[in-house]
């Protein structure tokens, strides 16, 4: 365990000695920011035109209609930023000859690569906990629900330790972090999307290409319904990641 | 403390160490020659482990590099040909990163860092960004790395490549100020940092072994001829139509004023060939030893031309 502590706490080291990490956090909660204070303006109109009828004003509901969008538009923004964080992490070793450090020392792959992840998953809760202080204004002046909040919360978090999983697979496959930022980019889109095979039909191949998506999973998390079945599939997706980052490094230096 | 039988590694179908097989005696420091390609690199790389060999066995320290890798690791220090450095971290901060990775104890780190940046000359720029500091800085660095978990055996990637005649000098000193407390292999192509600072050499060539020993036992066991080499004033031509005549002489070449004159082993012609060059009145400035230099051993056996 102090193997995998020493690499985070190197890497931690490396994403705030570096401007990537500082733009990534920024830029994201500028993004956070912006789609807040429209959706609250907007939740603002739809409650003043809801309360001329009191039927309607009891529906208004600042989970559903703030942070339900709002979590969908961030884990959009996610697809964007987490290859930013993730295409040095294992490419950069490989480039600078870096890997032969940790390689000759007394460490496993297993443990660089979750040294690695784990402190990726840590700019992560930095990023996702910055944007939280925004929620203090809704608590302070609304009444949304701590539970869903949560919940959606914790899915934007999955969803996003998912992405850095696979953003870690593709930045062992290169030395060039474009190539490793354009790849994660590119499959964690297709992931997202996957779920619009379901539209035009169900069953059989395409309930397998829906299940496998991100989208299905977190839907219901945006709700804050707290499924297992959605934990377990961020769970195994993310442990897949890994696993196939470490079979990358393992096989490269059996070649 | 480091020894290795028949490695072979192969690369698909390239064929980069081939039956590879020398030992290394502790203490010592030694010198693994070959030309671009021959195969240095991999039985580096595979002695720290960080390949896997295709055939063959490799040992250091005691331990089995392919049985007990994490052993053969905590013994060996390692400086790859690309120094392995993080240009956003300060210079203690990387060796002391090292340390916890090389897994010194928490409570030996600080002294092992201040004995590193003493020994290796850093201690002025300790707190600097890696990307700032000099390339002779960055492969002291390196070699700082090597050392920082006071490993029993370096093994050194060339670790002079790339410096100034004034930094190759400082790091063969602190590599020679290593000898008996450490076993130490290094690659070169320099051939005077051989005979500088090794004690013996292992020489190789497109994956094989061509000769391994100390540098006496290699230059004796490859010397065909005794003989001596004179420089005369005038008469060069005139000294071997000479030295021809004296009884026991084999071959005799004037290049000039400097006269190569060679014979057999088991005699000793030495003073009558000093002796023809001041009867003749030639004007006899220097005579010396034939020696077999580094550079004609290793040029002789990486070109095939000798077997041990």
């Amino acid at each position: 365990m102090n193997n995998v502590w020493s690499i985070m706490k190197k890497e931690l080291g490396t994403y705030f000695t570096s401007p990537i990490a500082y733009v990534v956090i920024l830029a994201f909660q500028f993004l956070f920011g912006f789609f807040f204070y429209n959706l609250v303006w907007w939740f603002n109109a739809q409650a003043m035109q809801m309360a001329q009828n009191p039927y309607y004003y009891q529906q208004a509901n600042i989970n559903q209609m703030v942070y339900s969008p709002l979590f969908h538009n961030m884990s959009v923004i996610l697809i964007l930023v987490v290859p930013l964080l993730t295409m040095r992490v294992l490419a950069e070793e490989k480039k600078m000859g870096t890997e032969e450090l940790l390689f000759t020392s007394p460490l496993s792959v297993s443990q660089i690569i979750l040294g690695k992840y784990l402190a990726a998953l840590a700019v992560l809760a930095v990023m996702l906990g910055l944007t939280a202080v925004l929620s203090v204004f809704a608590f302070a002046y609304g009444n949304p629900e701590l539970a869903p909040w949560l919940v959606g919360y914790l899915g934007l978090f999955l969803m996003g330790a998912t992405f850095i999983a696979i953003g870690l697979f593709f930045s062992s496959m290169t030395d060039n972090q474009i190539v490793a930022a354009v790849l994660t980019f590119s499959a964690l889109l297709l992931l997202l999307v996957l779920s619009w095979v379901t539209a035009s039909g169900s069953g059989g191949w395409r309930s397998v290409l829906g299940y496998l998506s991100f989208s299905q999973h977190f839907e219901d998390m945006t709700r804050g319904i707290l499924d297992t079945k959605d934990i377990a599939y961020y769970l195994s997706f993310s442990f897949f990641g890994l696993f196939l980052a470490h079979s990358v490094v393992q096989s490269r230096r059996w070649r | 403390m480091i020894e290795v039988q028949d490695l072979t590694k192969k690369y698909g179908e390239l064929t980069a160490v081939q039956d590879l097989s020398f030992r290394v005696e502790k203490g010592k420091i030694w010198g693994l020659l070959g030309p671009n390609a021959a195969g240095k690199t991999t039985t580096m790389r595979i002695l720290t482990g960080y390949l896997p060999a295709t055939d063959g066995r490799a040992s250091v320290a005691g331990f089995d590099v392919f049985e007990q890798p994490n052993e053969v690791k905590r013994a060996i220090g390692y400086l790859p040909e690309v120094v392995p450095l993080y240009p956003e971290m300060t210079v203690a901060g990387y060796l002391g990163f090292v340390a916890e990775i090389k897994q010194v104890p928490a409570v030996k780190r600080k002294a092992a860092l201040a004995r590193v940046l003493k020994s290796a000359a850093l201690e002025d720029v300790k707190g600097r960004l890696i990307k700032n500091i000099s390339r002779g800085y960055k492969q002291r660095v390196g070699i700082a790395q090597a050392m920082i978990h006071d490993p029993q055996v370096l093994i050194l990637d060339e670790p002079t490549i790339g410096l100034d005649p004034a930094q190759i000098k400082e790091i063969r000193e602190l590599i020679k100020g290593l000898r008996g407390e450490h076993t130490i292999m290094l690659s070169t192509h320099i051939l005077a940092e051989v005979t500088q600072v090794c004690d013996g050499v292992v020489i190789i060539n497109e994956g094989r072994l061509k000769a391994s020993g100390s540098l006496e036992e290699l230059t004796a066991s490859f010397r065909q001829n005794e003989g001596v080499v004179i420089k005369v004033r005038r008469g060069g031509e005139e000294a071997a139509a000479a030295a021809r005549q004296i009884p026991g002489v084999g071959q005799v070449d004037a290049d000039g004023n400097e006269v190569r004159v060679e014979w057999s082993p088991g005699r000793d012609l030495r003073e009558r060939v000093a002796a023809l060059a001041v009867e003749k009145g030639l004007g006899l400035l220097e005579m010396r030893p034939l020696a077999m230099s580094i550079e004609d051993l290793y040029l002789k056996v990486v070109s095939g031309g000798l077997e041990q």
